[in-house]
C-alpha cells in the first residue's frame, strides 16, 4: 500500500499539477505540529479534503514519523536514510539539516486512522483513472470498515464505469466486516459473487462460518459459484497457454511441412535455420544498440525480412549443394541434412560463443495485460498474431500465385508437372528456400521467448517433426491443426503430469496415433503417396 | 560348406585382424615390461568394439532391411542400464551411504524400499537376461505396431526418434528410479572382479571382441540364409515381396528385434568399461551418429559397419582431443560427403570401384 501510494505521489509531483487552494494547503500543513492529537486529526481530515497533489506525500510522511519541524518553524519531510529534507508544502529541497535541529511531529493511533482514510480518499480521487483503479483494488484487498465513508464519496464522484464497479465491490467487502443489517450484507455478498475472483473469495471466505444462517447460506453458495468461475478462467488460461505453445510449434513446423510435403525431403537442419533467424535478430539488435538506439522498437520489424533472406539463402544453398543430389533417397537426405545441422551449429558456436545471447524485447513486446482473471503477455499475443499472419501469407503464396501453383503441381505429380514444362529443379530450390525462410521468421519470434543459443534448433526439431507427422505431411492446414492440437494437449496434461511426463505422454500418443493413421491427420491422397 | 558361407574374404580378414588385436592387446598390456599398450587404451579399444557391435546391429536392419532406425541408441542404452543396475547392486554397502540394499542415489532422494523393477538385479544371470530381454521386448512391441500398420521410410525413422527422445526425457526424471541425470555410476566390481584392475579391463575388452565376432557371424548367418534373401528382397521392393506372399511385417519384426538385442548386448559390455551410464546415451544425436558409422563403412556389408564405427569413434577421440572446435565440423562434413560421394561406404568404394568404373554408374543399393 505504502509503495503504491509513494508511486502515486511521485507521479503526481512529476505531473506538476497544481490545484487551487494551495494557500489553504500551506496553512493546514503549517498547523499540523500544533495543538492536541484531536486537533491534529481534524487537520489531517481537512488536508485530505483539499485534494492537493502533495497531500498524500505529507500525510504519508506524518504516518511514518518523517514529518519534522526545523528550528525556524518550517515543516519538512526528512528522508530517514539520507537525512535530506524537502519542504512539506512546496517540495523544494532544503539540504540536509542536522538531526538535532529537527522536531518530530508526533502521531497516535487516532491520527494514523485519520491519515489512512484521508490518503485513501485522496488517491481515490486522483485524476488518472489507472491510479484510481489501483487505489480501488487496494481498498478491495484491505476491505477495512473505516474506508466506507471515503468509498461512498468516491463512488458518487466516479465517472469511469470500471472504476466505479470496483469501488462498489470494495465497499461491499468493507460492509461485510461491519455489523450492518443482514439484507445489506446479503446484497454485498451477491455483488462479490458476481465478481468471482480470488479477491472476492478472500473477502467472503471468513464469513462462511457466520452466525446468521442467511448470511452463511449466501456465502456458501457464493463461494461455490466463485470456485466455478475460477475453474472456467483457469480453463481459459490453459487454452491460452496451449494456443500460444501451438502457435510457436506451428511456426517452427510449417516450413518443415512445406519441404517435406513438396519434396518428401526431411530437413534435419530445419532447427538450425530457426536458430539462424534468432541470431539474425541478435545481430540486428547489436547493430541498433551500437549505432541507432532510437530504432530499437523497430528491431524486430527490421530483423524479420533479414532473417527471411538469410535463412532462405542458406536453404537454397543447402538444396543446390546437397539435397539436389539425393532426390529419391529420403533417408540419405535425412543424414546429409543432419550433417549440415551439425556444421551450422558449430559455426554459430564458433562465431557467437556457446552461451545464451541476449535478445531484448522492444517495449510493445514486453509486459502483460489482464483479461478477466487471466494474464496475457504481449509477446505471446504478438507471436500468435505473427504465426497466423505467416500462415495466411503462406496460404496465399501456395494458392494464389503462379509459383504456388507450380509447387502444388510438383507435389501432386512430379513427372507430369515436368512434362507440362515446369522446371521442377527450380521449383524444388524455391520451395526449399521458402520453407527455410519461414524457419528464419520462426527464429525471430522464438528469440523473444526462448534462449538464443546454438542449441535453440535442437530443442525444437523433435517437436516440429511431431507436428508435421501428426498433421500429415504436405498439408499446411494439417500442420496448423497439429500444432494447436499438440500445444493445447500439452498444456492440459501439464497440471496433472508435470511438464516432462506430459511431453512423454504426448510423444507416446503420437507414436500410437501414427499406427492408426500412418500418413497423419490430413493425409495427402493419390498415387504420389506410394511413390 | 557352412564355414565358407559364413566367412567370405572380407569377413575372414576382419576376424583375423580382430583375433590379432585380442591377443596382442592383452600381451602388450599385461606381460610385456614397460606396458607398450597402456590400460586406458585397452578400455578405449573395448569401447570401440562395443560401438562396432552396435553398428553391426544397425546394419542388420538398415543395410539388409531398409529400416533406418534412429532408436538404436535407445536399445544400446537400455542394455547398458540393465547391466548398470546389476553393477549398482553389486556395490552393496560400499556406497557413500553404506546402504546394503539401496543404491546411493535412492538413499539420496529419500527412498526407503527398492522399487519392484530393481528386484533380482543383484543376480548376474537376471541382469544378463534383461540385457537382451528389455531392448528385445521394446523392439518387439514397437515393431509389432509400426510394421503392422505399414509405417515405413522417413516416418518410421521419425517415430523411432520420438521413442528415443521420450525415453531420454523419462530417464532424466529422478522419479523413474534410474538415477536421474547422473545415471548409474561409481561401479566397484563385476562378478567379484575389480573393475579398476588391468586384468578386468583386458578381460572385458577380450569379451567385447568375442561378442563382436559372434555378432558378426550371427548377422552373417542370418543374412546369408533364406530369410536374409527375403529381407533384401523386401528392402528393394516391399510391395512386390508382399504380393509374392511373404508376410513382410513378420520378417521385419524378427530382424528388428534381433538387432535390438544385439544393441543391448553392446550396451551391456560398454557400461562396465566406461564406468557410467546416463540418459544422454538416449540423445537423438547419438542414435544418428550410429547411422553415420554404418554409412561410412558401407551399408549392408556388416564388416564395413564395424570398421566404420571404429574409424569414426577413433577419429572422434583424436579430434576432440586435438581440436575440440573442429569435431562437429568434421562429423557434419562426414555426413554430407558420405551420403553424396560414398553411397556404398568406404568398403563399397574399395571393393566395387573397378566394377563401378566398368558400368559407368554407381550401383544404387536399396532405397527405403
Amino acid at each position: 500500500m505504502t509503495f503504491v501510494l509513494r508511486i502515486v505521489v511521485v507521479l503526481l509531483t512529476l505531473a506538476g499539477a497544481q490545484h487551487a487552494g494551495a494557500a489553504d494547503f500551506a496553512k493546514l500543513v503549517n498547523a499540523l505540529p500544533h495543538g492536541s492529537y484531536h486537533e491534529r486529526a481534524d487537520v489531517v481530515r481537512e488536508i485530505g479534503k483539499t485534494g492537493n497533489p502533495r497531500a498524500v506525500e505529507v500525510l504519508q510522511a506524518l504516518a511514518n514519523d518523517d514529518l519534522k519541524v526545523m528550528a525556524d518553524g518550517t515543516v519538512v519531510i526528512v528522508d530517514d536514510k539520507t537525512g535530506a529534507a524537502v519542504g512539506a508544502v512546496e517540495g523544494a529541497s532544503l539540504g540536509t539539516p542536522s538531526a538535532d535541529s529537527l522536531t518530530r511531529v508526533r502521531v497516535n493511533n487516532m491520527v494514523r486512522r485519520a491519515i489512512r482514510t484521508a490518503t485513501g480518499m485522496l488517491t481515490l480521487r486522483s485524476p488518472d483513472p489507472a491510479k484510481r483503479l489501483a487505489a480501488a483494488r487496494d481498498a478491495l484487498r484491505s476491505a477495512s470498515p473505516d474506508q466506507i465513508e471515503a468509498l461512498d464519496a468516491a463512488i458518487g464522484a466516479e465517472t469511469d464505469a470500471g472504476v466505479k464497479a470496483l469501488l462498489t465491490e470494495a465497499r461491499a467487502a468493507a460492509v461485510l466486516k461491519t455489523d450492518a443489517a443482514t439484507t445489506e450484507k446479503v446484497a454485498a455478498i451477491r455483488l462479490l459473487e458476481a465478481r468471482g475472483d480470488e479477491a472476492a473469495r478472500a473477502a467472503l471466505s471468513p464469513l462462511a462460518t457466520a452466525k446468521d444462517p442467511e448470511i452463511a447460506r449466501a456465502v456458501t453458495s457464493a463461494l461455490a459459484s466463485i470456485a466455478e468461475t475460477q475453474r472456467m478462467w483457469r480453463l481459459a488460461q490453459n487454452v491460452w497457454y496451449g494456443l500460444s505453445l501451438g502457435s510457436v510449434l506451428m511456426l517452427a513446423a510449417v516450413g518443415l511441412a512445406i519441404t517435406f510435403g513438396v519434396m518428401g525431403v526431411i530437413n534435419m537442419a530445419h532447427g538450425e535455420l530457426v536458430m539462424l533467424g534468432a541470431y539474425t535478430t541478435f545481430v540486428v539488435q547489436q547493430v541498433i544498440r551500437a549505432d541507432a538506439p532510437w530504432l530499437f522498437g523497430w528491431s524486430l520489424a527490421i530483423a524479420a525480412p533479414l532473417a527471411f533472406v538469410v535463412a532462405g539463402a542458406v536453404g537454397i544453398a543447402i538444396e543446390r549443394g546437397i539435397v539436389r543430389h539425393l532426390y529419391g533417397r529420403p533417408l540419405e537426405t535425412l543424414l546429409a541434412t543432419w550433417g549440415v545441422s551439425l556444421i551450422l551449429q558449430q559455426a554459430v558456436r564458433t562465431i557467437f560463443g556457446p552461451d545464451n545471447r541476449d535478445v531484448g524485447n522492444p517495449g510493445w513486446m514486453s509486459g502483460a495485460f489482464p483479461l478477466g482473471q487471466m494474464q496475457v503477455t504481449w509477446n505471446r499475443l504478438w507471436i500468435l498474431i505473427f504465426a497466423f499472419a505467416v500462415f495466411a501469407a503462406l496460404l496465399f503464396v501456395l494458392k494464389r500465385t503462379p509459383i504456388g501453383l507450380q509447387m502444388r503441381a510438383v507435389t501432386q505429380n512430379r513427372a507430369m508437372a515436368a512434362n507440362m514444362g515446369i522446371r521442377t529443379g527450380r521449383v524444388d530450390a524455391l520451395t526449399f528456400g521458402l520453407g527455410s525462410a519461414i524457419a528464419g521468421l520462426a527464429g525471430v519470434a522464438l528469440s523473444q521467448i526462448d534462449n538464443v543459443s546454438p542449441n535453440l534448433g535442437q530443442n525444437y526439431i523433435v517437436d516440429s517433426f511431431m507436428v508435421v507427422v501428426f498433421g500429415g505431411a504436405g498439408n499446411i492446414w494439417g500442420t496448423m491443426a497439429g500444432g494447436f492440437a499438440l500445444g493445447i494437449a500439452n498444456k492440459f496434461l501439464e497440471p496433472f503430469t508435470g511438464a516432462v511426463l506430459g511431453k512423454i505422454v504426448i510423444l507416446v500418443g503420437i507414436i500410437l496415433f501414427i499406427q492408426k493413421r500412418p500418413r497423419g491427420l490430413f493425409a495427402v491422397k493419390g498415387r504420389a503417396v506410394e511413390a | 560348406m557352412a564355414a565358407s558361407r559364413l566367412i567370405d574374404r572380407r569377413m575372414g580378414i576382419f576376424l583375423a585382424g580382430l583375433f590379432v588385436l585380442t591377443v596382442a592387446v592383452p600381451v602388450g598390456n599385461l606381460w610385456i615390461a614397460g606396458q607398450p599398450v597402456p590400460t586406458y587404451l585397452v578400455a578405449l579399444i573395448g569401447k570401440y568394439l562395443c560401438y562396432a557391435l552396435l553398428a553391426v546391429a544397425l546394419d542388420l536392419v538398415w543395410g539388409y532391411c531398409g529400416i533406418l532406425s534412429l532408436g538404436h541408441g535407445a536399445f544400446f542404452a537400455l542394455g547398458g542400464y540393465a547391466m548398470g543396475m546389476y553393477l549398482m547392486r553389486e556395490i552393496g554397502a560400499r556406497g557413500v551411504y553404506a546402504n546394503p540394499v539401496l543404491p546411493d542415489f535412492m538413499v539420496f532422494i529419500g527412498w526407503k524400499h527398492l522399487p519392484w523393477y530393481w528386484l533380482g538385479f543383484d543376480h548376474f544371470w537376471l541382469a544378463a537376461i534383461m540385457v537382451v530381454a528389455v531392448p528385445g521386448a521394446l523392439a518387439f512391441v514397437f515393431g509389432w505396431f509400426a510394421f503392422r500398420s505399414r509405417v515405413t521410410g522417413v516416418y518410421l525413422s521419425i517415430i523411432t526418434q520420438a521413442m528415443t527422445y521420450a525415453l531420454m526425457l523419462a530417464f532424466f526424471r529422478n522419479e523413474m528410479g534410474f538415477g536421474g541425470n547422473n545415471g548409474l555410476t561409481d561401479f566397484k566390481d563385476i562378478l567379484g572382479f575389480d573393475l579398476a584392475s588391468h586384468e578386468t579391463k583386458v578381460g572385458l575388452m577380450m569379451l567385447s571382441a568375442v561378442a563382436l565376432a559372434a555378432g558378426l557371424l550371427l548377422a552373417r548367418w542370418i543374412t546369408t540364409s533364406r530369410l536374409g534373401k527375403v529381407l533384401v528382397c523386401l528392402r528393394d521392393a516391399e510391395s512386390r515381396t508382399r504380393f509374392l506372399g511373404y508376410r513382410v511385417e513378420h520378417y521385419k519384426l524378427f530382424i528388428f528385434t534381433v538387432s535390438a538385442m544385439m544393441a543391448g548386448v553392446a550396451g551391456a559390455l560398454y557400461v562396465p568399461q566406461v564406468g557410467i551410464i546416463n540418459p544422454s546415451e538416449f540423445s537423438t544425436a547419438n542414435s544418428i551418429e550410429i547411422v553415420i558409422w554404418v554409412a561410412l563403412g558401407g551399408r549392408g556389408t556388416l564388416v564395413g559397419a564395424a570398421l566404420g564405427a571404429i574409424l569414426v569413434a577413433g577419429a572422434k577421440t583424436l579430434l576432440t582431443g586435438w581440436f575440440p572446435e573442429l569435431w562437429l565440423f568434421a562429423l557434419g562434413a562426414l555426413f554430407v560427403l558420405v551420403t553424396i560421394a560414398l553411397p556404398n561406404g568406404v568398403l563399397g568404394a574399395l571393393e566395387g570401384g573397378i566394377g563401378r568404373l566398368r558400368r559407368g554408374t554407381p550401383t544404387r543399393e536399396a532405397e527405403a
